[in-house]
């Protein structure tokens, strides 16, 4: 068992070496003083200052974190809302809705994207900001109905009936009773929405119009030749979802031992 | 709380406009041909005619769904050995190990990608490896999460119990865990295969040009040379061939579980 055990640990170690290598080496070359990306030649910010003066690099930053933040809040209340409607809907109409969300979950990106490129092109919608806000909402909905529904099936229906019964309206009903039993749904799925969008690069790429480029799109278009400062952009989105991860990661971990340490006093 | 239904009814229409007539438009397209100035548009099969007559198409996909196979393969062989360790740690190792496979993947594809092609810039590897490494690269984490998934549900006693029957370690991973680990490795594959045939920046971008898959193919027809009608075309065979394949996928776990 000893050995098993050894060599578990480091094969485990090599899959990770495999998947932090580019990340190590992103954040070195980022760095460097000179344009080589095989070559460190020394110690230099200059990609860093180049990154904060190229204005397309820093639009592309707030096109993608502003894209992201409007498509998750918006996709996150209507697919709570279509959710709840759903759970109280026919089997057809649950069946149909279903099937129709899984088109743009099951199908390959590409053909979800020239779907919306050949669909604004027929109705003469000039692309840009609009119409890749509007893909982006579109795409994210399925997938907040997808992770609020099973919260929803765990529901007891008396709950809300209990609450009409007492007094309150629907529309009370629902903002006290049914949202915080299903609030887990709605939270995981806002965060698989917010990744979903501020990822995505293909149906981005078919949908955006000329000027508007999120991060994506904006490192596809520069990679024609080496550009040293998509390492410093790189760089700081790796710092960035390292924060952010640490923060939804750690701080409910030091809060329950606090719990549990209190519950011990 | 009937009342709560009609709640659906605006995102069925949203839904019929924004999701599914998108889909008809590419049908549409890919069912006809730009006319002349009388009959505008021309009703015709010569899309697929065209695709499956020439041999350089049918290559192409080929290789695409070469690639896809294999970089689904390669990724189970690698990352069901790395569940199966991960699911033998302690539980406060687990959930470290599980974030360190899924941290990478919250970094942004194409980003990922980049770093791969200056890592690989002066490598002696052929594009085509160089398009495997950036692939597997890209879906390990997916194959390994879905693994571990379905290993981590697993009941330890299980394995208790087939030695106490007699059966060494060996036979028992043979017997026990790995039957009871294929719904993990079926959704891991759907996961991996669906991504792998369509993807187009990753070869783009390690292959370089010389490396063309379906992907690149529906990119070229729709951005370079603008004929909308072979590449909505090209787009629809893809697709068929991915649900069908995702159809049967299914279809083989659900048999599985019947027995």
């Amino acid at each position: 068992m000893k050995k098993k055990s050894w060599f578990s640990r480091f094969y485990l170690v090599l899959i990770m070496a495999f998947f932090y290598l580019p990340i190590v080496y992103v954040i070195f070359f980022s760095f460097n003083a000179s344009r080589s990306l095989t070559n460190f030649t020394g110690f230099s910010l200059q990609w860093y200052q180049k990154m904060f003066a190229t204005r397309e690099m820093m639009e592309s930053i707030y096109y993608s974190t502003l894209i992201a933040v409007i498509a998750t809040v918006v996709s996150t209340i209507a697919g709570t809302i279509v959710a709840i409607g759903l759970s109280k809907s026919s089997r057809l109409v649950k069946e149909v809705v279903t099937q129709v969300n899984n088109l743009p979950m099951l199908n390959p990106d590409i053909v979800t994207a020239i779907g919306f490129m050949l669909f604004f092109s027929t109705l003469n919608i000039p692309t840009g900001f609009g119409t890749l806000l509007l893909a982006h909402i579109v795409f994210c909905i399925p997938y907040v109905i997808l992770s609020v529904m099973p919260k929803l099936r765990q529901l007891d229906d008396n709950l809300a009936e209990a609450a009409l019964d007492l007094g309150c309206t629907p529309f009370e009903a629902l903002y006290k009773v049914i949202i915080p039993q299903i609030k887990e749904g709605i939270v995981s799925g806002a965060l698989v929405a917010f990744t979903m969008s501020f990822d995505d690069f293909v149906i981005s790429y078919f949908t955006t119009g000329p000027g508007i480029n999120n991060i994506s799109t904006y490192v596809y278009a520069t990679t024609k030749r080496i550009n040293p400062s998509v390492n410093a952009l790189s760089t700081i989105i790796v710092i960035a979802i390292t924060i952010i991860l640490i923060i939804t990661n750690v701080i409910p971990m030091i809060r329950a031992r606090r719990k549990n340490d209190e519950k011990i006093a | 709380m009937k009342s709560f239904r009609r709640l659906v009814y605006p995102y069925l229409v949203w839904a019929g406009i924004l999701i599914v007539l998108p889909m008809l438009i590419i049908v549409f397209y890919a069912f006809s041909t730009q006319g002349n100035s009388m009959i505008p548009v021309k009703m015709t099969f010569d899309n697929f005619a065209r695709f499956f007559s020439d041999s350089i198409f049918l290559e192409v996909l080929l290789r695409s769904i070469k690639l896809a196979v294999i970089t689904t393969i390669i990724c189970i062989l690698i990352g069901y050995p790395a569940a199966y360790f991960i699911a033998q740690m302690s539980p406060d190792n687990q959930s470290i190990a599980v974030l360190l496979v899924t941290l990478p993947q919250l970094i942004n594809m194409l980003v990922r990608t980049y770093a791969w092609r200056g890592i690989l810039l002066e490598s002696p590897f052929s594009p085509e490896v160089k398009v495997y490494i950036g692939m597997v690269y890209n879906f390990l984490p997916f194959m390994i999460l879905q693994i571990y998934t379905s290993l981590s549900k697993m009941d330890p006693s299980l394995i208790t119990a087939a030695n106490d029957l007699g059966c060494n370690d060996r036979k028992a991973f043979l017997k026990v865990t790995l039957p009871l680990s294929v719904p993990g490795i079926i959704s891991g594959i759907t996961l991996v295969f669906l991504p792998a045939v369509s993807s187009f920046f990753i070869p783009k971008l390690l292959g370089g040009g010389s490396y063309v898959l379906v992907g690149n193919l529906i990119e070229n027809y729709f951005v370079t040379t603008g004929d909308w009608n072979f590449g909505s075309a090209i787009s629809l065979i893809m697709a068929v061939i991915i649900l069908l394949s995702m159809y049967l996928t299914r279809k083989f776990d659900y048999d599985k579980e019947a027995i």
